[in-house]
């Protein structure tokens, strides 16, 4: 993770990068207006049932586009509107049994679906529909599309893991519970580690709950995770702005997890967000920097080649087919790697890591080896996803 | 930077490229096979890729962009042409490897490789990937498909540093470490029946004081060039090829060689202020080459014909008392004054030294064959400087670097003569420690570093 804002900088030719420029492209041209140019018969009407999703218009115009929702239902629903990927473009919850609802968005040209979900829950009952109008872009491998969509699924829910974990670690803090908050603290980060290029798309989140102190800028409040990390380890004691800042931690992530299902995740952005989360290790959780206080870097470490190896296993269909001899190379350096972590615990289902101020310079050494074994082939998967 | 007015820039993997001579400029180094044009026309038609990039046009922004820099890049090779001689390239393909005996270059990278796979198959393939790799640099081109031009969304090939630059009379030397034959008692490759009786463990020299971890290795490369860039981009280069099977274990910079296989041109001198290697074997002595250093058929293993040993010392110089030593123990230290070089009881450089005529313990006197039965080895060592240590003292001194046939009679005996009497000791440290069998060069195309090896282990192995 960015240990200072210069890397974050640096990092603008890779994918988060690129993924993050999309986004905010799109932020344009998402989410609801508050003014309608639409007119009331250009609307798509869309009824929703408790067993159906119907939709008065499979083809539109690109542009200004309006669903005019009507639950005819006995279930509250939802509905959304979907880019390929299952990136959200608009969405509207709680839609009760006979009540209606306008939702607008500034939609591009290209493929899209729209669910409805009766009792808010699930991936809903979806329409395949498409915007018209010059420049859409070209349809994407299904197979690609499925794989983005997947790896959505798991950021959310690595999201929604993660925030009672997190609760656990701040009430600690909030009771002034020393011992507890320590033994809460890596296991509140692991989803966070694992999907990290994600948060990080979004920019604003990631300096509010991951920065170290030596990533602050003059002026800038520290707060997160680290300027806990410290209180607990380094001073030994939890003081009113502590507390105060475990619930901001708490908000903060609040608010990752509200905005995963908008993050623009691309096939290409999930392969260099792969390779990222190497880079992450190498440069943070090898060198013992990330958790300088607690030692808890090998947790860091495992959770982020756990979510390198996600993205890697949701795209291996599609680079099987393209460089069969790139995944013969990742499958050997990940299970190596995985092995070589495993030396540092005592069992493979837990996360109870060895204090990496206890791993020896010839041991580390030994990490980084691998790092850069399983880190150097996993930067060729982009380009195997792309071909 | 493909330069299009070169009608005859070689072509990776044609027939010319064997012949890329001593001048060839760098300024051709990419030589691709398709015009700059048409890579611009390659990079921006491929729409597939592109739709794969994003959904706000972020994607063909990228492409643009990507095309657009490749073109940049491929365009600007015209006014980087240079055709002078001087940053020529040394022959890579020979009877034996280059950088033994071949002209000493201004700069050294060296690097000690441990090989983390266990497969021999795999280390092959390195061994292949390697020799390649190092063919194209040698001749002054980039490694693999290159530094630009290829996919926008896969890391290049070549990491692009020696874009531009000449060829720089770069040398890229492989040497195996025992390790590489039997380690901890383990035959992990299937080389144990082939490890040369010479490839000996060091014995302990009193003084001393080497780290392990800076110390051996199962592979050795040393690239040697004028252009320190150069000699850089080559280990980097060589060590990326090499992750997940070869991890590098320790490496050095040299910044100035401290000696010379030209005898003709004027002698270099070490960090002390002294020349060293005045008596160094020349380059163009086949007869003393034949004889000090390069392994005979008859030494054996086979497979090392045409090979050598090398040694590699860390001496690291004590800087600070040896300046405020006089210039007369200086010299004395030495058996050489230190203007001119000349042996005591002579008064040119290159006179024939009167052993006698200087001190017991001086480090020209115990050094020299007629004090160790005749033992003559080939120095290629190379001044270092890695900043200062903690206590503010120059982290500096000499990469020992000896060729020879035997290091039973060529290094060995020399160092107990010196590690046991040479006053010189009070002023170094040996810090660290290598021995690698040299195999010999690389033939032709379809030849590879360590194949006659590989060979003659192909029944063990399997």
């Amino acid at each position: 993770m960015p240990a200072t804002r210069a890397p974050r900088a640096v990092r603008t030719s890779s994918g988060a990068a690129l993924a993050l420029t999309a986004a905010a492209a799109l932020t344009a041209v998402t989410g609801c207006a508050e003014k309608s140019d639409a007119k009331a018969s250009d609307a798509i009407a869309v009824t929703a049932s408790d067993t159906a999703c119907e939709v008065s218009a499979e083809r539109f115009p690109a542009g200004h586009v309006k669903l005019a929702v009507e639950n005819k239902g006995a279930k509250v629903t939802e509905v959304y509107l979907y880019a390929p990927g299952d990136r959200i473009v608009t969405e509207r919850e709680n839609i009760g049994p006979g009540t209606t609802a306008d939702i607008t968005a500034e939609v591009k040209p290209g493929s899209y679906e729209i669910a409805c979900k009766p009792g808010m829950k699930g991936d809903g009952i979806r329409q395949k529909v498409t915007a018209t109008g010059e420049g859409a872009p070209k349809k994407r491998d299904p197979r690609l599309d499925a794989a983005v969509a997947e790896y959505r699924k798991y950021a959310q829910a690595q999201a929604d893991e993660t925030l009672p974990l997190v609760r656990v670690f701040t009430d600690a803090v909030a009771k002034g519970d020393v011992a507890g908050a320590e033994k809460a603290y890596a296991p509140s980060r692991i989803g966070w580690e694992r999907t990290e290029p994600v948060a990080e798309s979004f920019g604003d989140i990631d300096p509010k709950v991951d920065l170290r102190e030596d990533g602050l800028e003059k002026g800038q409040e520290w707060t997160g995770w680290h300027r806990l990390e410290k209180a607990l380890w380094q001073d030994g004691k939890i003081g009113a702005a502590e507390k105060e800042l475990a619930g901001t931690l708490v908000k903060d992530l609040a608010d990752w997890q509200r905005r995963v299902g908008k993050a623009d995740i691309t096939p290409t952005g999930m392969a260099n967000g792969a390779k990222e989360l190497l880079d992450e290790v190498a440069t943070g959780k090898v060198t013992g920097e990330e958790e300088r206080y607690s030692h808890t870097d090998l947790v860091d470490f495992k959770a982020n080649v756990e979510g390198a190896q996600k993205s890697y296993e949701l795209l291996k269909p599609v680079v099987s087919a393209n460089d069969p001899a790139l995944v013969k190379e990742l499958d050997a350096q990940f299970t190596a790697l995985n092995g070589l972590l495993d030396k540092y615990r005592e069992d493979k289902g837990s996360y109870e890591f060895t204090s990496y101020d206890k791993v020896g310079e010839a041991d580390r050494k030994e990490l980084s080896d691998g790092v850069n074994a399983l880190a150097e082939p996993l930067s060729k998967l982009a380009a195997a996803v792309a071909k | 930077m493909r330069d299009e007015a070169t009608p005859e820039a070689p072509v990776p993997g044609g027939p010319a490229a064997d012949q890329l001579g001593a001048d060839r400029p760098r300024a051709d180094r990419p030589a691709p096979e398709q015009t700059a044009a048409e890579q611009t026309a390659a990079a921006g038609a491929s729409p597939s890729r592109r739709s794969l990039l994003g959904w706000g046009g972020a994607g063909l922004a990228l492409g643009a962009a990507a095309a657009g820099g490749a073109a940049a890049a491929l365009g600007g090779g015209s006014g980087t042409q240079n055709v002078a001689s001087e940053g020529a390239a040394v022959p890579f393909h020979g009877e034996h490897q280059a950088g033994i005996a071949t002209p000493v270059q201004d700069r050294l990278h060296f690097a000690a490789f441990d090989v983390t796979t266990k497969d021999r198959t795999a280390l092959i393939a390195l061994l292949k990937e390697w020799t390649a790799a190092a063919a194209a640099m040698t001749a002054g081109r980039p490694v693999g498909e290159g530094a630009v031009g290829g996919l926008p969304e896969a890391p290049p090939d070549d990491t692009g540093e020696a874009l531009g630059l000449k060829p720089s009379r770069l040398t890229v030397t492989i040497g195996f470490g025992r390790t590489l034959f039997v380690k901890d008692g383990e035959d992990r490759f299937g080389l144990k029946s082939q490890l040369p009786e010479a490839l000996v463990e060091l014995e302990k020299f009193p003084g001393d004081a080497l780290d392990p971890a800076r110390s051996g290795g199962d592979l050795c490369v040393q690239a040697c060039a004028d252009d320190p860039q150069v000699a850089v981009h080559a280990i980097r280069n060589l060590s990326r090829i090499g992750f997940g099977r070869a991890a590098i274990r320790w490496s050095q910079l040299g910044f100035g060689k401290t000696s010379s296989t030209t005898p003709g041109e004027q002698t270099p001198r070490n960090l002390m202020g002294f020349k060293d290697g005045t008596r160094n074997i020349a380059g163009t002595d086949a007869p003393a080459l034949r004889k000090h250093v390069w392994v005979s058929d008859k030494d054996g293993p086979t497979w090392l014909a045409g090979g050598s040993y090398v040694v590699t010392r860390r001496i690291r110089m004590r800087i600070e008392p040896w300046d405020r030593t006089s210039l007369k123990e200086q010299e004395d230290i030495f058996g050489r004054t230190k203007g001119e070089g000349a042996p005591y009881g002579r008064r040119r450089e290159r006179d024939e030294p009167d052993l006698k005529a200087m001190p017991a313990t001086a480090h020209v006197r115990l050094a020299h064959p007629d004090s160790n039965g005749g033992a003559t080895i080939l120095r290629r060592g190379y001044s270092f400087t890695d900043g200062t240590d903690g206590l503010g003292l120059l982290d500096a001194g000499l990469f020992f670097i000896a060729y020879q046939r035997d290091v039973r009679t060529g290094f060995v005996p020399v160092q107990r003569s010196l590690a046991r009497a040479d006053v010189l000791n009070e002023y170094i440290q040996h810090v660290s420690s290598g021995l690698f069998a040299v195999p010999p060069g690389v033939r032709d195309r379809g030849d590879w570093w360590g194949r006659a090896l590989f060979e003659a282990t192909e029944r063990n192995a399997s």
